[in-house]
């Protein structure tokens, strides 16, 4: 494989990866979102693996196939034992309609753009271009967090901001340390079962996820 | 001047195979729900049977109705000079570019639009106001997507456009297969079928493209129907010239017009299949839920744009 080529396909990876943060962002049903989560995270251990080979930093490997294990297959799955065990079937509640929030996502997208402009300029790396596709990425998992109100969604948002944080990490500098990113994954699945046992007790509690419920804290009206 | 004469030949097979297209697609489409299915040809025996049949005109028609069929008709032909479908040397593509062929398509829905609420019957009006909501939200789309094509390839010209992607230089890109996406969901949009439109309904609830000519008789209806049916086949023309150019004769080789024409009727007969797959896959959507539809169309094409700036 030359560098063309690989950069080409990292790029085709990196307009995946927008392509199911923008899925996240619209997608009304809770399963759909988590398999939409699930192919990110796909694509993104795939473009770390490519990234790794290239650069010839090895250590890279062993992020993809974190990632791999802990997004694609984990993740997904601890959230969906989740919902059938809160039997959540209901679609999901927006705050902001559908198409007004495709519009802010698209327009995060040149924010990140302009943004990131600078360091492409600056960077000779062969991801460098993808650094605006990660950064996007953290700001659509943000305002997913924003507009929806279901306890459920905000974490997959969470979850898909990270998955933009690594995509940056390796874009703009090959990766962080392995040290660094062992320590991330372990927090990730950490807040994942911490998440887990939340959810039950905010269920419990409020016999619902909305987080709108939670407004009122007093007890008795 | 041979470039006149593909011209005219492409025309010509445009006007004499859309109904076959269309009869085409009907008979995938019964097998696939597991009906026995009409002949090929039962779209051309409709048509003779509207022409030979009196047309009857609602006393408060005015000339736009009157007038709506044979503009209509002749949109989707000058359509047909346009878009380069057998060859790329087209006269008429040097003057009219991709952004023309919207404004035709344009032109002709804002006749059928004002003559539906020519005579003044409810259904015609609701039609109307349908087509026109879904117009709003499909056009900006579909110039989107035009634009991101058009930035890849240097032009609006659609036959420039046809020999980029044409050439070995070219690569399959993200932003290519973003507005391919967005196409698709406008195509469907545009041409009325499932789940935007059903063609085949006449259920006063649900139905748009029919509402609007419910009025129409006789060789009016027959041009409409034909007028219908082209722009299906213009839109998988448009398809596979700009995402599939394969086969395409360029300009200075008129002997391989043929081989072209074999082509073309591959890759039409082939879109058919994956519009019937769709067609039979998906439901009708609720009317309200159409601004979801064409705003996925709307991101996907500015995607499609935005990552040519980021990633190419």
């Amino acid at each position: 494989m030359n560098l063309q080529t690989v950069a080409h396909i990292n790029s085709f990876l990196a307009a995946f990866v927008l392509l199911t943060a923008f899925g996240m962002l619209v997608q009304k049903r809770i399963y759909s979102l988590i398999h939409l989560f699930a192919w990110q995270g796909l694509f993104l251990s795939i473009s770390t693996a490519i990234v790794g080979y290239v650069a010839g930093r090895h250590h890279l490997y062993i992020s993809s196939i974190l990632t791999l294990s802990l997004k694609v297959i984990l993740l997904p799955y601890i959230l969906h034992v989740l919902i059938v065990r809160l039997k959540i079937r209901k679609e999901v509640e927006t705050i902001i309609n559908i198409p007004m929030t495709m519009l802010i996502g698209i327009a995060l997208v040149i924010f990140s753009y302009h943004l990131t402009a600078p360091v492409r300029e600056l960077s000779t790396l062969i991801t460098r271009s993808t650094l605006a596709v990660a950064l996007a990425t953290v700001m659509i998992g943000l305002l997913m967090m924003i507009t929806r109100r279901h306890a459920v969604t905000q974490i997959i948002g969470f979850l898909a901001m990270e998955n933009g944080l690594f995509f940056a990490a390796t874009s703009a500098t090959y990766g962080m340390p392995l040290v660094v990113e062992l320590g991330v994954a372990l927090d990730i699945l950490i807040a994942a079962f911490i998440f887990g046992i939340f959810f039950f007790h905010i269920h419990t509690t409020f016999d619902s996820l909305d987080v709108e419920q939670m407004a009122r804290l007093k007890e008795g009206d | 001047m041979s470039g006149f004469i593909i011209e005219i030949l492409q025309v010509m097979m445009l006007i004499g195979l859309a109904p076959m297209f269309s009869g085409w697609v009907k008979m995938l489409k019964c097998w696939s729900q597991g009906r026995s299915s009409a002949s090929i040809l039962q779209p051309y025996r409709d048509l003779a049977k509207l022409f030979s049949k009196d047309v009857i005109l609602a006393e408060n028609a005015s000339w736009i109705f009157r007038f709506t069929p044979y503009l209509v008709f002749s949109t989707a032909v000058l359509a047909g000079g346009i878009i380069p479908m057998l060859s790329t040397d087209l006269p008429l593509s040097l003057t009219a570019d991709v952004i023309v062929l919207v404004a035709l398509f344009a032109i002709a829905r804002f006749f059928t639009a004002l003559a539906g609420m020519d005579i003044g019957t409810a259904f015609g009006g609701m039609g109307s106001s349908r087509e026109m909501m879904i117009a709003s939200l499909a056009e900006p789309a579909m110039l989107m997507a035009i634009f991101t094509v058009s930035l890849a390839c240097g032009s609006t010209s659609l036959s420039r456009i046809v020999e980029v992607i044409y050439s070995p230089a070219s690569i399959v890109k993200p932003s290519l297969v973003f507005a391919f996406i967005a196409f698709v969901l406008i195509a469907l949009t545009e041409t009325g079928r499932i789940p935007v439109d059903n063609p085949a309904t006449h259920l006063e609830l649900t139905m748009i493209h029919e509402a609007m000519i419910l009025e129409y008789s006789g060789r009016h209806l027959a041009l409409i129907e034909w007028a219908g049916m082209m722009k299906l086949f213009l839109f998988m023309a448009i398809g596979a010239a700009l995402f599939a150019p394969w086969g395409i004769a360029y300009a200075g080789a008129p002997g391989s017009i043929p081989l072209a024409f074999g082509y073309l009727i591959l890759k039409i007969g082939a879109s058919g299949i994956v519009l019937v797959l769709i067609e039979t896959g998906l439901a009708k959507m609720r009317l309200f839920r159409l601004t979801e539809f064409l705003g996925a169309a709307f991101l996907m094409a500015t995607l499609g744009m935005l990552s040519f700036f980021i990633l190419e």
